[in-house]
C-alpha cells in the first residue's frame, strides 16, 4: 500500500477515477438520493389514505381545512420555481447579479411559504393529537415544511456564494446552484402531490 | 491515506494500521472497516443467541429475567440484521470489490462513502449500551405497535435511533453503489460483462433506495406516538396498528433480499474460480437478479396473513411470493450447473458455498411453504418461522460471508489462510447450524410460538438439542478466529492470484495498491473464461450467455 502516483501524473492518465468526487456523478447521486426521499412521502401518503379509507372519524372529531391560504401557499412555490429556474438561465449567461436578485427572490417566496404555512397552522381548528387525520397532516406537512426551510438555506448559501468576489459559480461551473434548484423543484413537485392528496380529496 | 489531497496538505491521512481507525476515503480500507466492525457485532449478537439459548435449554424461565429475556432478543435481532448482515454483505464486500469490478480507482463519492460507515459504530454502541443505561427495547426488531408503544420508552426511542442512524448509512451506502455501478465503469466494459456481483448490489441498491426511506419515515411517526402521544398507530387513539405492519413489511421484505441478494452475488464470483468453469447462464442470472428486486417489492404482506387481510390480498401476496421461487430457482440450477463437471477443489471457500446452496435451498422450500395462507395461518410466529428466516439469513448469507472471507482473504492481506482450520470451522458450522435449527421445525409445526421465555415442558428435549446445535456454532467461531489473526502473521505468502481467478480484482497485487491498479485498469471482458483457452471461447456452448438471446 505504499506506491502512490504524485496528483498530477494520476490526474492526467485517469481525468475520472481518483480519490475525489466526481463532479459529472454529482447530480446523478442527488437524483437518487431524492427517489429516496420519494418515498418517505409515499409512505406518509400512503399511510394518510389508508387512514382515511378504514378510519373513520370519531364522533365530535373535526377535520376541516380552508383551502385559500393553501392556494397562495401552491402558487407561492410555484412562482419560485420559475425565479430558480430564472437564476440558472442568468449563471450560464455569465449574469452574476441577475441570477443573486432571482436567487434572493427564491428565497424569499420560500421563507413567505413558511411563514404562510406557519399562519395556517395556528388558525386550524384541530391540533397535533386530537385525531389520526390532523396527526397525520401534520406530519406530512411539517416534513415537507422541513424539506423547505432547508431549501431556502441551500438557496440562500447558493446566493453567499454568487456574491464571492472570486466568482464561486461560473457559467461553467455552478454544481452547487443546478443541485439547490433541482432540490427546490422536486420539493415543490412534493408540495403539488401534497395539495392534491392532503386538501382536494 | 489518499491521493487525491496533495503532499503538502497538512490533513495528510494516516497509513499503516491506523488508517483502519481513521475517516479514510479508500474504498478498500472502508470495506474492511466494514467487515471488521461488523464481526465484532456479530460477536455480541452471537453472544446474545447464546444467552436466549441457554435460557431456552429449560421450560422456565431461570436463567434471566423474562424482560431481559426480550431486551436480549430484541438486540439480537437488531444487530445480527443491521449490524451484522447487512453491513457485510453490501458494506464490506461491495465497497473493496465493486471499483475493481468496474475498473476505478474508487467509489463514486468517497467521502460519503466514509460518512456512510462512520454512522455505524455509533448506532450499534447506542444500541447496545441502552441495555446498560436504561433497558433496550423489549418488542423484538419489528417493534410493532401497541407492544413497541407500551414497553419501555426510552429503550425503544433509542432504538429508533439506532436504527434510523442505520438506515440512513444504508441509504447513502446505495447511493454509491448505483452510482459507481452505472456511471464510473471503466471505457469500454458494458454492462453485461460486470461480474454478477455487480449486478447483486445494483439490484440490491434499488431496494436499500426505495424501500429504507419507507421505514424511517414510518419509524419517525412511531416515536411521535411514544413522545408527542400522537395516535398514529395505538388503537386507544384511534389509529390503526396494521398501517405499521405495511409500511414495516414494505422495507423489512425487501430488507431479505437486501441481505440475500449480494450473497448470490458473491458465491456467483466464488464458484465459478473454485470449480475452474464459467459461470453458467449469465444472462438469466441478470433477469432472475432483476425479476427477485421488482417482485420482491410487492410480497410484503404475506407477513401479515394473521393480520385481518381481506381475501384478495391474500391471493395477490400468495401468488405474488410463489413467483419469487421461479427466479430464486433459476439462479439454484446455474450454481448446480457451474459445479456440474467442474474440476472442483474442495477448499473452505468452495465448501462453505456448497453449505450455502444446501441450507438455501430448505430455507427456499420453508419459504415457499410460508407463502401458502392456510399453511401459513397454522404456523404464524411459531418456530417455524424462527427456522424458516435463520436458514435465509445464516444458512443463506452468513455462509456466503465466510465463504468469502476464505475467498478474497489473500487478497485482503496477502496472506493464506489455514485450510485445515478452515474445514473444521466450516464442519462445525454446517453441523451446529443444523443440529440448532432444523428441529426448530418441528416445534413450529408442534406449535410452540416464538419470541417467549418459557414453554411448554413436551418440549424440552427438543429445545435442549437446539441449543447443543447453538453451542458448537459457538465453538466453531474459535477455530475461524484464531485463522484469521494468526494467518496475517504467519500465514503461506499467496502471492497476488493464489486462485488463479480472472476477475479484475485478482489483476494486481495482494493487498492492492491505493490506487488498485499501478498504470491503465485491465478491461476484463469475460470474467468467467475458466477452463477454455481465449481464442477457442464459444461462450454460447460454455456459459449459456446467448442461450437468452438465441432462443436456443
Amino acid at each position: 500500500m505504499t506506491t502512490t502516483l504524485p496528483i498530477s501524473e494520476q490526474d492526467q492518465s485517469h481525468p475520472d477515477s481518483g480519490h475525489e468526487d466526481h463532479p459529472d456523478h454529482r447530480m446523478f447521486g442527488l437524483a437518487t438520493f431524492l427517489v429516496a426521499d420519494a418515498m418517505t412521502f409515499a409512505g406518509f401518503f400512503a399511510a394518510y389514505l389508508t387512514f382515511k379509507a378504514v378510519n373513520p372519524l370519531p364522533d365530535g372529531a373535526i377535520y376541516e381545512l380552508e383551502l385559500p391560504l393553501p392556494i397562495l401557499n401552491t402558487i407561492l412555490l410555484l412562482v419560485s420555481s420559475a425565479t430558480f429556474h430564472k437564476a440558472g438561465q442568468a449563471i450560464r449567461k455569465d449574469d452574476h447579479s441577475l441570477c443573486r436578485r432571482w436567487l434572493l427572490i427564491t428565497a424569499g417566496l420560500g421563507i413567505a411559504f413558511l411563514v404562510s404555512q406557519m399562519v395556517e397552522y395556528f388558525t386550524l381548528p384541530f391540533g397535533l393529537t386530537d385525531n389520526l387525520y390532523a396527526s397525520t397532516f401534520f406530519a406530512a406537512t411539517g416534513f415537507h415544511g422541513l424539506h423547505v426551510t432547508l431549501g431556502a438555506l441551500m438557496t440562500l448559501i447558493v446566493w453567499w456564494q454568487a456574491r464571492q468576489p472570486e466568482g464561486r459559480l461560473s457559467a461553467a461551473n455552478h454544481f452547487p446552484l443546478e443541485a439547490a434548484e433541482l432540490y427546490w423543484h422536486f420539493v415543490d413537485g412534493i408540495w403539488v402531490v401534497l395539495f392534491v392528496i392532503l386538501y382536494l380529496l | 491515506m489518499t491521493i487525491a489531497i496533495p503532499p503538502e496538505s497538512p490533513r495528510l491521512q494516516p497509513t499503516g494500521w491506523l488508517r483502519y481507525f481513521s475517516f479514510s476515503v479508500d474504498h478498500k480500507v472502508i470495506g474492511l472497516q466494514y467487515l471488521v466492525c461488523g464481526f465484532a457485532f456479530y460477536l455480541v449478537g452471537g453472544a446474545l443467541a447464546g444467552a436466549i439459548r441457554t435460557e431456552l435449554a429449560s421450560p422456565v424461565s431461570d436463567f434471566m429475567a423474562r424482560d431481559v429475556y426480550n431486551q436480549v432478543l430484541t438486540l439480537h435481532g437488531t444487530v445480527m440484521i443491521f449490524l451484522w448482515i447487512v453491513p457485510v454483505v453490501n458494506g464490506a464486500f461491495g465497497n473493496y470489490l465493486i471499483p475493481f469490478y468496474v475498473g476505478a480507482r474508487d467509489m463514486a463519492f468517497p467521502r460519503l462513502n466514509a460518512v456512510a460507515f462512520w454512522l455505524i459504530p455509533p448506532a450499534g454502541l447506542m444500541l447496545i449500551t441502552s441495555y446498560f443505561l436504561t433497558g433496550a427495547a423489549q418488542s423484538g426488531w419489528t417493534a410493532y405497535p401497541p407492544l413497541s408503544i407500551t414497553t419501555p420508552a426510552t429503550g425503544q426511542i433509542i432504538w429508533i435511533l439506532s436504527v434510523l442512524l442505520l438506515g440512513g448509512s444504508s441509504i447513502f451506502g446505495g447511493i454509491n453503489f448505483i452510482a459507481t455501478i452505472l456511471k464510473l465503469r471503466r471505457p469500454g466494459l458494458k454492462l453485461m460483462q460486470l461480474p454478477m456481483y455487480c449486478w447483486a448490489m445494483l439490484g440490491t441498491s434499488i431496494l436499500v433506495v426505495l424501500s429504507t426511506p419507507v421505514l424511517a419515515g414510518t419509524l419517525v411517526l412511531l416515536s411521535f406516538d411514544i413522545v408527542a402521544h400522537t395516535g398514529f398507530f395505538n388503537p386507544a387513539l384511534g389509529g390503526n396498528v396494521v398501517v405499521y405492519q405495511h409500511l414495516f413489511w414494505f422495507y423489512s421484505h425487501p430488507a431479505v433480499y437486501i441481505m440475500v441478494l449480494p450473497a448470490f452475488g458473491l458465491v456467483s464470483e466464488i464458484l465459478p474460480v473454485h470449480a475452474r468453469k464459467p459461470l453458467f447462464g449469465y444472462v438469466t442470472m441478470v433477469y432472475s437478479i432483476m425479476a427477485i428486486v421488482g417482485l420482491g417489492l410487492v410480497v410484503w404482506a404475506h407477513h401479515m396473513f394473521t393480520s385481518g387481510t381481506p381475501p384478495w390480498m391474500r391471493l395477490f401476496f400468495t401468488i405474488a411470493t410463489a413467483f419469487i421461487a421461479v427466479p430464486t430457482g433459476i439462479k439454484f440450477f446455474n450454481w448446480l450447473a457451474t459445479l456440474w463437471g467442474g474440476r472442483i477443489s474442495l477448499n473452505s471457500a468452495m465448501l462453505f458455498s456448497c453449505g450455502f446452496i444446501v441450507n438455501f435451498v430448505l430455507g427456499g422450500i420453508t419459504g415457499v411453504a410460508l407463502a401458502q395462507v392456510p399453511f401459513d395461518i397454522h404456523v404464524h410466529d411459531t418456530y417455524f418461522v424462527v427456522a424458516h428466516f435463520h436458514y435465509i439469513v445464516f444458512g443463506g448469507s452468513v455462509f456466503v460471508i465466510f465463504a468469502s472471507v476464505y475467498h478474497w482473504y489473500p487478497k485482503f492481506t496477502g496472506r493464506l489462510l489455514n485450510e485445515d482450520l478452515g474445514r473444521l470451522h466450516c464442519a462445525l458450522t454446517f453441523i451446529g447450524f443444523n443440529l440448532c435449527f432444523g428441529p426448530q421445525h418441528w416445534l413450529g409445526l408442534n406449535g410452540m410460538p416464538r419470541r417467549v421465555a418459557e414453554y411448554d415442558p413436551q418440549f424440552t428435549l427438543i429445545n435442549q438439542i437446539s441449543s447443543v446445535g447453538a453451542l458448537l456454532m459457538a465453538i466453531s467461531t474459535l477455530p475461524f478466529l484464531w485463522n484469521v489473526i494468526q494467518s496475517a502473521f504467519t500465514g503461506p505468502v499467496a502471492g497476488d492470484n493464489p486462485w488463479n481467478a480472472l476477475t479484475p480484482e485478482w489483476l494486481t497485487s495482494s493487498p492492492p495498491p491505493v490506487e488498485n491498479w499501478i498504470g491503465e485498469a485491465p478491461l476484463v471482458e469475460e470474467p468467467y473464461g475458466y477452463g477454455i483457452s481465449p481464442d477457442e471461447l464459444d461462450l454460447a456452448a460454455t456459459s449459456g450467455r446467448d442461450l437468452w438471446s438465441s432462443g436456443k
